[in-house]
């Protein structure tokens, strides 16, 4: 049995997909990487400004699903100002409670308001589209440039 | 004279059908989504499975009594595709996988042995991958080129210029009879006609037209003509591909192995005429049977009354639908087969998809495995709702009312899309 729509197409998810947030391209950038979803045609650019092993800036392009958009918005705000291996720990959560493998309500985690994506557990087409954004973060980060959900 | 039909019994053909009572997620199950893969009626089910339990082992082999059964089982399901198509003989149906592997049987045997370099393939902008990747890979193998036939807005083929596109280069047109997207049904009588002109072999892709579509491959004049069974109701793995009896009995066998063979020595190799050279390995045998009675059920049911029904209900699923604020349908073309695709402003189709399918209503959401007709209206996928004979009005107002919940859910009564919002 899914999960009710509603739970996860919380209202901050419809906000955050209409006026997404860190919106656009840094120029210069010291890492970027393009993310794509070829089963849903998504499509993501991440750029981000890493200054001595901290995240001074991020911003994203791209289209997509609510999803998508939503995760790539709330990502973008949640890890700016973040060390890079803090970036990389709290993807690591993200990818687990989204994979239904960690369990935000009993074990500890850094991911404060992006366990609103706990739901997309329950729609196993959809989570590849939550993960998208972090696999591209990653991706950015580890200095690959390009990266498939498939 | 005309002739009254008498309406499909919508009710009494459900009770084929166990899946529609089937509780989904708890609610009742809309099944709009028999354009990616059909629903098997009981009888099919029954068929095969009687097939399995009593008539089961290989066919074409050896001289026991059983697998003579299974052989005129398996051979009396050919001459029911070939009474389906209005094929002159039964040798000109060649059991595939499905209508892909159908087509990469035409690129693959006909195309090498007839495509050259500088030649072009012509297709239309209304393709299938199935009738793109593989003149692709041919084209590239030859150093070929791609042509395409493009469409208007209302995703109509622009054949004005098919007589310009059809140059003494063209060897070879795919097309397909029905828009898997859009639910065009092409002229294609009238197009294989001018192809034939200019000398160029046709291809249909007819995977979407025999559910909705009486076929004739003779009044067509089509060269080859593919289906699968799977959106005729029956199962997958089992498909079909119809050709003109010149060309396959010119073409070179496509895979090699038991079966398809008369007699193999190390020195040389004779292999089966048509069909059968291009049926290597054991083929899907339960599924052709199942295919078979597919066919029966579509003509016990009549393919012209499926076809008023159908109608009816796209005709009543589109006013519907074209009510909705904030929707466009895609493929508008006139006498449309009951494929009805749309998008709606500013919720992307993957989410529309999840939320209807929580409120029971299967759709198709995504690309449909034709990214430049997405390409072509400027989209990145759109969500579609097939109709079959065994779909009714109640379908249609539930699909309806999860659309409306869908807009609910996104607030697309918020026309606030200002200036982005700061965290």
């Amino acid at each position: 049995m899914a999960t009710d729509p509603r739970e996860l197409y919380q209202q901050v998810i419809i906000e955050h997909n209409k006026k997404p947030r860190n919106f656009g391209k840094l120029e210069p950038c010291t890492h970027h990487a393009d993310g794509h979803n070829p089963l849903c045609g998504d499509q993501l650019q991440l750029t981000l400004s890493v200054v001595d092993g901290r995240i001074e800036d991020i911003r994203f392009e791209g289209h997509g699903c609510a999803i998508d958009v939503a995760s790539a918005s709330l990502m973008t705000g949640a890890v700016k100002g973040k060390s890079v291996a803090e970036a990389e720990a709290m993807a690591e959560q993200f990818r687990g409670m989204v994979r239904g493998e960690l369990d935000p309500s009993t074990e500890p985690h850094h991911l404060g308001k992006l366990t609103l994506f706990q739901g997309v557990k329950d729609l196993p087409s959809r989570v590849k589209c939550a993960v998208l954004p972090w696999a591209t973060l990653h991706s950015a980060l580890k200095g690959e440039e390009v990266v498939s959900t498939e | 004279m005309t002739v009254l039909l008498t309406p499909l019994d919508v009710a009494k053909v459900r009770e084929d059908f166990p899946l529609l009572t089937h509780p989904f997620h708890g609610k009742p199950l809309h099944y709009l989504d028999s354009a990616v893969s059909g629903q098997m009626p009981i009888p099919v089910i029954e068929r095969m499975a009687h097939y399995q339990r009593f008539e089961h082992t290989n066919v074409h082999r050896g001289v026991s009594a059983l697998s003579q059964e299974a052989t005129d089982r398996f051979e009396e399901a050919r001459e029911k595709v070939r009474a389906f198509l209005h094929a002159p003989s039964v040798k000109q149906i060649v059991w595939t996988r499905g209508t892909t592997e159908a087509i990469n049987l035409v690129a693959q045997s006909w195309g090498r042995a007839n495509i050259q370099a500088g030649d072009e393939i012509l297709l239309s902008a209304m393709e299938h991958h199935a009738n793109i990747v593989p003149w692709q890979m041919l084209a590239n193998e030859k150093g070929a080129s791609i042509k395409v036939i493009p469409m208007d807005d209302r995703g109509v083929l622009e054949l004005d210029q098919l007589e310009a596109l059809l140059t003494p280069r063209t060897k070879v047109l795919g097309i397909t009879h029905v828009s898997n997207v859009l639910g065009t049904v092409n002229p294609l009588k009238a197009i294989i006609a001018q192809a034939h002109a200019k000398g160029v072999v046709v291809v249909v892709d007819g995977a979407q037209a025999v559910p909705h579509v009486p076929v004739d491959v003779v009044d067509l004049d089509a060269d080859f003509y593919a289906f699968s069974g799977h959106k005729l109701s029956g199962p997958t793995g089992i498909g079909v591909l119809y050709g003109r009896k010149e060309l396959l009995e010119t073409m070179p066998p496509w895979q090699g192995g038991g079966n398809m063979i008369l007699s193999v020595a190390w020195e040389k190799t004779s292999y089966m005429g048509i069909p059968g050279k291009f049926e290597a390995g054991t083929p899907a045998i339960a599924e052709a049977i199942g295919l078979g009675a597919a066919i029966d059920y579509f003509n016990a049911l009549g393919l012209d009354r499926i076809a008023a029904h159908e109608h009816a209900l796209l005709d009543y699923a589109t006013a519907e639908l074209g009510s909705i604020e904030g929707l466009r349908i895609i493929g508008t073309a006139p006498g449309k087969a009951s494929v009805l695709s749309f998008v709606l402003e500013g919720i992307h189709p993957h989410d529309v998809g999840s939320i209807l399918d929580h409120e029971g209503v299967v759709v198709r959401a995504g690309h449909h495995c034709a990214q430049p007709v997405m390409t072509r209206f400027n989209i990145p996928a759109t969500t579609r709702a097939s109709f079959a004979y065994f779909n009714d009005r109640a379908d249609v107002d539930a699909l309806v009312a999860a659309i409306r919940k869908v807009q609910e859910i996104f607030g697309a009564e918020s026309d606030d899309t200002s200036a982005e919002g700061q965290d």
